[in-house]
C-alpha cells in the first residue's frame, strides 16, 4: 500500500485552495491591505456548492458537462503527480505524456463548454487559450523530456525521485532552464501576470476568467476548485524540481513539499504584486522563450 | 563536467537570446556589457587553482573596458545621437530568437566535429564561442542602426574572448593589452562615426547609408 | 634601425597634433617619408638583427613590403603637401552644390604618420598577436583619413569601412588563437618561427580552421571578393592620396599577413589545401572586379575595382606556387607604384573637374596635358600593356599556369584581363580625349609640378621594371618567394 502517494492525493485536495489564499495574503501585504482570510477560498467553495445554478437555453449537456469532465481530469491526474519526492499512487512509464495529456483534456472541454455559451466574449477567450496552449503545451512536454532524458526514467514519479542535490551538481544549468520553462507555462496555464491577470474586470483583457463568465453556482465552485488543483499540480512539478531536498521519511518529506509550495504561493504573489501584464500580442513571445530555453536545455542534454 | 563554467558558458548564450529579443537600445548596451563581465570572469571560474597576477591584472582591465567604459562610451553616443531609442529590426524578435536557437544548434555540431588537441575544462566552450560570433554576425546584419552594429562587433568579440579566455592561451600580457586598447580604440572611433552620422543624417539608421553603390540610375542633372 | 622605422613616424605623428604651424608640420612629413626610405634602403643593403626575441624580424618578405610602403609613402609625401595647401580652403561638389568642410589639417597628417608607423609594424612584426594589432590599427587609424572631406558619402564610407574591417579583422583574432591551439596541449607560441619549427606535429584541422579565419579575416582587408565591399566605396570617397596609399600600401600590408598564415601551414604540409583557397578566392575577385569595371560611372571606383582585380591576381599566383609566387612578389611591387601613381593623377582630375562621374569628364588631355599624359601611361601600365612592369609580372604568372598544365585556369585568367582591358579602356580613353566640357570653369587647368612628378617617378619606375629588374630587387624577389612556396 503505497502511504505516501495517498498522502500527496489528501494533500492536493485538501491544500490547494489554500494556496490561493496565500497569493491573496501576499499581494494584500505588498500593496499594505489588510486583505481577505486566508482561508477566504474554502468559504466561497462552500457558498457555491450550496447554491443552484442557471442555465441559458442555447447551451447543450456540454456546457453542463465541461466543468465536471475538467475536474475529473484533475483528479486523475492527482493520482500520478507525485509531490515533491512521495511518489504518486499511480506511476507506470510513460504517465509523463498522460498527465499532458490530461491538461489538454481540461483545456479541450473548457474551450468546447466556452465556445457552447455561443457568447462573442467567451469565444474569444477559447481562442487565446487554445492559441497560447500552442506554445506552452511544447514547451512543457520538451522540458519533461529533457529531465526523463537527464534521469533515464519515464515516469513522473521516477524523474521527481531522482532529482536530487547530486543531479544539481552535475547539470544545474539544463535544470535551471527546464526550471525557466516550467515556472512560465505554471504561471501562463493558471493564468497568472504576467500572461493574464486573474483579478482583472474588463473582459477584452480576459483570458481565462471570460471563458467561465457564464458559469455559476456549483459548476463555478468546480471550476474554481478544479484551476486551484491544476496550480498545485502544475506547481509541483516545479516544486519537485528546485527543492531537492530529501529526507528519506515521507512525512518529513510531505511537510518539506508543503512548505515548498506555500513559497511558491508567496513567489506567486509577489509577482503578481510587482509586474505588470505583458499585452496579449507579447504573450505568445514569451511562451516562445519558454518553448526555446527548454529546446536549448535539450540542446544541452544531449552531450 | 564542471557545473558552474558550464552555467557561465549557458548565462552567455541566455545573454544572446535576451539581446536579440530586446527593443530597447540602451537595454541592448547593458545586456552587452553584462555578458562582456560574464566572460571577462571566465578564467576565474576556469582555471581557479592556477590564477596568477598577470591574470588577475588582465581579467580586471577587461571587466573595466567591457563592463563599464564600453558601455559608457555607447551610452554617450546614444545620448549625442539623440534618435529614437527602438532596434527596429529587420527580422522580428521572435523569428530572431528561433534563429538564435539554430545557431546554437550549429555550433553544438561545428564543435562536435573539431575537437580540441589539448584538454579542455568544458566542451562547450567551442560551441558557445562559435554561436556568440555567429549571432554577432546575426546582430549586424539584422538590426538598422549604427549603434547596434557596434554591439554585434562587441558580441563578436565576446565569443572570440570566450575560446581566448577559457583556453587560457599563453600569450604575453603586453600583447592581450594591446589587443584590448584596440578593440577600445576601435569602439572608441566608431562612437564618434556614429556622433557624426546622426549629425549628418538625422538618424543612425544605417539602411540609409545606401548612397554609394554601382551602377546606380543615372541621376537628373540639376544644372542652374 | 627598426625601431627608428617604427618611432620616428609614429612619434612625428603624435607631434604633428601639437603642432600649430601647417608649414612646419608639412615639411616635417616630408622629412619623416624621407628618412624612412633611406632606412628602408639601409634595411634592404644590410639586413638588421632580429629584435626582441625574435618577435621582429625584417625577412626579405617584410622588406620588399616595406621597401613598396615606403616608396609609395614618399611619394604620397609628396602630392600629399601640395594638395594640403591647395585643399584648405571649402571645398564644393559639382554634383551636389553644397559646401562642405574638410578635417583639420594637424589631424590628417597625424593619422597619415601613424598609419605609416602601424603598416611598418605589420610588415616586421613576426607575432602573429602584435600583427594582429597592428592591422587593426592601420583601420583605426586610415578611417579618420578617408572622412578627410566632411561629406555624407565619405562618413558612410568610412562607417562602411571601420565596420567591415573591424569585424573581419575580428575574425582573424579568432584565427588567431586556433593557431595557438594547434600546437597540442603543451605549448602555445604565437611566433612564426615556433610555428615554423613544430610545423609537422601541429594539429592539421584546427590549422585549416585557423587559416580559413586568417584569410577570411585579412582578406577582409585586402579586398578579396566576396569580402571587398567596403573598398570600392573608401577608395572612391577617400581623398586621392589616402586612396593611393590605401590601394597601394595598406592592401599589401594584409597580403603580408595573409603570407604569414600560410607559412606556417607551408610547415605543417598543408600549402595544397591554402592553395586551392588562394586560387579560388583569386579568380573570384577576376571575376568581380571584370563584372564591376564594365559599366562603372565613377572612375575612382574604377581605380578601387582594378585594385580587386590585382590582388586577385597576387592571390592566384600564390595559389599557383612554383615559378609563379616570383611573379605575384614582382606583381605586387608593379601594381601599387602603377595604381598609386593613377590615383593621384585621378586626385588631379577630380580638383579640376569637381566630379567623379566618368561621362562628366572630358578632353583631359587638353585641360591637363601632362595629367592626361599620365592618366594614359597609367591605363596601358595597369592593363598590362608590353612595354611595363606590370605586363611582365602577369605573364609570369601566367606562364607558370601553364607550364603547370592548369590550362583552364590560363584561359579564365587570360579572358578576364582582357575583358578588364576593354572595360578600362572605354572608361580611361573617353576621359582623356574629346573637347573640355562647356561648363567648366577654366578650361586651361593650372598644374603644379609636385602633383604630377610623383606620378612621373613611380610610372617611370614601372617602366624601367618592365624593361630590367634590377639584379638586388630580383635577389630580393626570389628570397621573398621561396619563403612562401610550398616546395619541399
Amino acid at each position: 500500500m503505497n502511504v505516501s502517494g495517498y498522502l500527496n492525493i489528501f494533500l492536493a485536495l485538501v491544500f490547494s485552495p489554500f494556496l490561493f489564499g496565500v497569493i491573496n495574503r501576499t499581494k494584500a501585504f505588498f500593496a499594505g491591505r489588510h486583505g481577505q482570510p486566508i482561508f477566504q477560498l474554502y468559504f466561497d467553495l462552500g457558498k457555491l456548492l450550496r447554491k443552484g445554478a442557471v442555465y441559458s437555453r442555447t447551451t447543450t449537456w456540454i456546457f453542463r458537462g465541461g466543468p465536471i469532465i475538467g475536474l475529473a481530469a484533475l483528479l486523475m491526474a492527482t493520482a500520478i503527480v507525485p509531490g515533491g519526492k512521495n511518489g504518486a499512487v499511480i506511476a507506470f512509464s510513460g504517465d509523463v505524456i498522460l498527465f499532458i495529456y490530461l491538461l489538454g483534456l481540461v483545456r479541450f472541454f473548457a474551450v468546447l463548454a466556452a465556445l457552447d455559451t455561443g457568447s462573442s466574449f467567451e469565444g474569444m477567450g477559447a481562442s487565446r487559450e487554445v492559441q497560447f496552449a500552442l506554445f506552452a503545451e511544447p514547451a512543457i512536454f520538451l522540458a519533461l523530456a529533457v529531465l526523463a532524458r537527464r534521469t533515464g526514467q519515464i515516469s513522473l514519479s521516477g524523474i521527481y525521485a531522482d532529482l536530487t542535490f547530486e543531479t544539481w551538481q552535475i547539470a544545474a544549468p539544463v535544470l535551471a532552464l527546464v526550471a525557466g520553462t516550467i515556472l512560465i507555462v505554471f504561471l501562463a496555464e493558471n493564468a497568472r501576470i504576467p500572461v493574464d491577470d486573474p483579478n482583472t474586470h474588463l473582459e477584452l483583457t480576459m483570458i481565462h476568467e471570460v471563458m467561465v463568465l457564464d458559469h455559476g453556482g456549483v459548476d463555478l465552485g468546480i471550476i474554481l476548485y478544479a484551476s486551484a488543483l491544476k496550480f498545485w499540480l502544475l506547481g509541483s512539478l516545479f516544486i519537485g524540481l528546485v527543492v531537492p531536498l530529501r529526507t528519506g521519511n515521507a512525512g518529513l518529506d510531505a511537510v518539506v513539499f508543503l512548505a515548498g509550495m506555500t513559497v511558491l504561493g508567496i513567489i506567486v504573489g509577489a509577482v503578481e504584486s510587482v509586474m505588470a501584464r505583458v499585452r496579449l500580442l507579447k504573450v505568445p513571445n514569451l511562451l516562445l522563450v519558454a518553448l526555446l530555453l527548454s529546446v536549448l536545455a535539450l540542446i544541452f542534454g544531449m552531450r | 563536467m564542471s557545473s558552474g563554467i558550464d552555467s557561465v558558458l549557458m548565462g552567455i548564450i541566455l545573454m544572446n537570446l535576451w539581446l536579440v529579443a530586446t527593443s530597447r537600445i540602451s537595454a541592448c548596451i547593458k545586456i552587452v556589457a553584462f555578458q562582456g563581465i560574464l566572460v571577462a570572469f571566465l578564467p576565474f571560474v576556469a582555471h581557479a587553482s592556477s590564477v596568477t597576477v598577470e591574470t588577475s591584472l588582465f581579467v580586471l582591465a577587461t571587466v573595466a573596458l567591457k563592463g563599464f567604459i564600453f558601455p559608457w562610451l555607447l551610452f554617450r553616443a546614444l545620448r549625442e545621437a539623440n534618435v529614437r531609442r527602438e532596434v527596429e529590426p529587420f527580422i522580428g524578435y521572435p523569428v530572431s530568437m528561433v534563429f538564435c536557437v539554430f545557431i546554437f544548434l550549429i555550433s553544438m555540431w561545428l564543435g562536435a566535429r573539431l575537437p580540441m588537441p589539448r584538454p579542455v575544462f568544458s566542451a562547450l566552450v567551442v560551441p558557445v564561442s562559435f554561436a556568440t560570433i555567429l549571432i554577432g554576425f546575426f546582430i549586424i546584419i539584422s538590426r538598422t542602426k549604427a549603434l547596434t552594429q557596434v554591439l554585434g562587433y562587441l558580441v563578436i568579440e565576446n565569443g572570440i574572448y570566450v575560446f581566448g579566455m577559457a583556453l587560457l592561451v599563453e600569450q604575453p600580457v603586453l600583447v592581450e593589452l594591446a589587443i584590448l586598447l584596440d578593440v577600445f580604440v576601435a569602439v572608441f572611433v566608431m562612437g564618434i562615426a556614429i556622433f557624426h552620422i546622426s549629425r549628418e543624417f538625422d538618424h543612425i539608421d544605417t539602411h540609409h547609408l545606401s548612397q554609394l553603390r554601382d551602377w546606380t540610375a543615372p541621376k537628373e542633372e540639376v544644372r542652374p | 634601425m627598426m625601431f627608428g622605422l617604427f618611432f620616428v613616424p609614429l612619434v612625428a605623428g603624435l607631434l604633428s597634433f601639437i603642432i600649430p604651424w601647417d608649414r612646419l608640420r608639412r615639411t616635417m612629413l616630408m622629412i619623416v617619408a624621407g628618412s624612412h626610405l633611406a632606412m628602408t634602403a639601409c634595411c634592404w643593403i644590410v639586413a638588421p638583427p632580429t629584435a626582441l626575441n625574435g618577435w621582429f624580424v625584417l625577412d626579405p618578405l617584410g622588406v620588399l613590403f616595406l621597401g613598396i610602403i615606403s616608396v609609395l609613402f614618399f611619394a604620397a609625401a609628396i602630392y600629399g603637401v601640395q594638395y594640403l595647401a591647395k585643399e584648405k580652403h571649402h571645398r564644393q561638389g559639382r554634383d551636389e552644390q553644397f559646401l562642405f568642410n574638410n578635417a583639420p589639417e594637424a589631424v590628417f597628417t597625424g593619422c597619415l604618420l601613424i598609419f605609416l608607423a602601424a603598416m611598418t609594424l605589420v610588415v616586421m612584426s613576426q607575432n602573429f598577436g602584435v600583427l594582429w594589432v597592428a592591422m587593426e590599427a592601420t583601420t583605426l587609424v586610415s578611417a579618420p583619413l578617408i572622412y578627410f572631406h566632411r561629406h555624407h558619402r565619405s562618413l558612410e564610407a568610412t562607417w562602411k569601412y571601420l565596420l567591415i574591417c573591424s569585424v573581419g579583422i575580428a575574425l582573424a583574432l579568432l584565427g588567431n588563437l586556433f593557431l595557438a591551439v594547434t600546437q597540442g596541449p603543451e605549448q602555445s607560441s604565437l611566433l612564426l618561427a615556433d610555428l615554423i619549427k613544430n610545423g609537422p606535429l601541429l594539429n592539421i584541422p584546427w590549422l585549416k580552421a585557423a587559416f580559413i579565419f586568417l584569410f577570411v579575416g585579412y582578406g577582409t582587408k585586402m579586398g578579396l571578393a566576396p569580402m571587398h565591399t567596403w573598398l570600392p566605396d573608401a577608395h572612391s570617397e577617400a581623398p586621392s592620396v589616402v586612396s593611393a596609399l590605401l590601394s597601394g600600401a595598406l592592401l599589401n600590408c594584409a597580403f603580408v599577413s595573409v603570407l604569414r598564415g600560410y607559412q606556417a601551414c607551408i610547415a605543417a604540409g598543408i600549402g595544397d589545401f591554402c592553395q586551392d583557397i588562394f586560387i579560388l578566392f583569386g579568380i573570384l575577385s577576376l571575376f568581380f572586379a571584370t563584372i564591376f569595371i564594365f559599366g562603372q560611372t565613377d572612375y575612382k571606383r574604377m581605380l578601387a575595382y582594378s585594385s580587386i582585380e590585382h590582388m586577385g591576381i597576387l592571390s592566384l599566383g600564390v595559389g599557383l606556387s612554383g615559378a609563379a609566387v616570383y611573379g605575384a612578389m614582382f606583381h605586387a611591387v608593379n601594381h601599387s607604384l602603377t595604381k598609386a601613381g593613377l590615383f593621384f593623377i585621378a586626385g588631379n582630375i577630380l580638383s579640376h573637374f569637381r566630379t567623379k562621374e566618368v561621362k562628366d569628364v572630358r578632353g583631359v588631355l587638353r585641360v591637363l596635358p601632362r595629367s592626361g599624359v599620365l592618366w594614359m601611361a597609367g591605363f596601358f601600365a595597369i592593363t598590362g600593356t608590353p612595354p611595363f612592369g606590370v605586363f611582365l609580372s602577369k605573364f609570369m604568372i601566367l606562364r607558370a599556369a601553364l607550364d603547370q598544365g592548369r590550362v583552364g585556369l590560363a584561359v579564365i585568367f587570360l579572358a578576364v584581363l582582357c575583358a578588364i582591358f576593354i572595360g578600362a579602356a572605354r572608361i580611361f580613353l573617353p576621359m582623356a580625349q574629346g573637347a573640355a566640357p562647356e561648363d567648366l570653369k577654366n578650361p586651361a587647368g593650372k598644374e603644379p609640378g609636385f602633383s604630377v612628378l610623383p606620378t612621373m617617378i613611380l610610372l617611370a619606375l614601372v617602366l624601367v621594371l618592365g624593361l630590367y629588374i634590377p639584379g638586388g630587387l630580383s635577389d630580393l624577389l626570389s628570397a621573398a618567394a621561396r619563403m612562401i612556396t610550398d616546395v619541399p
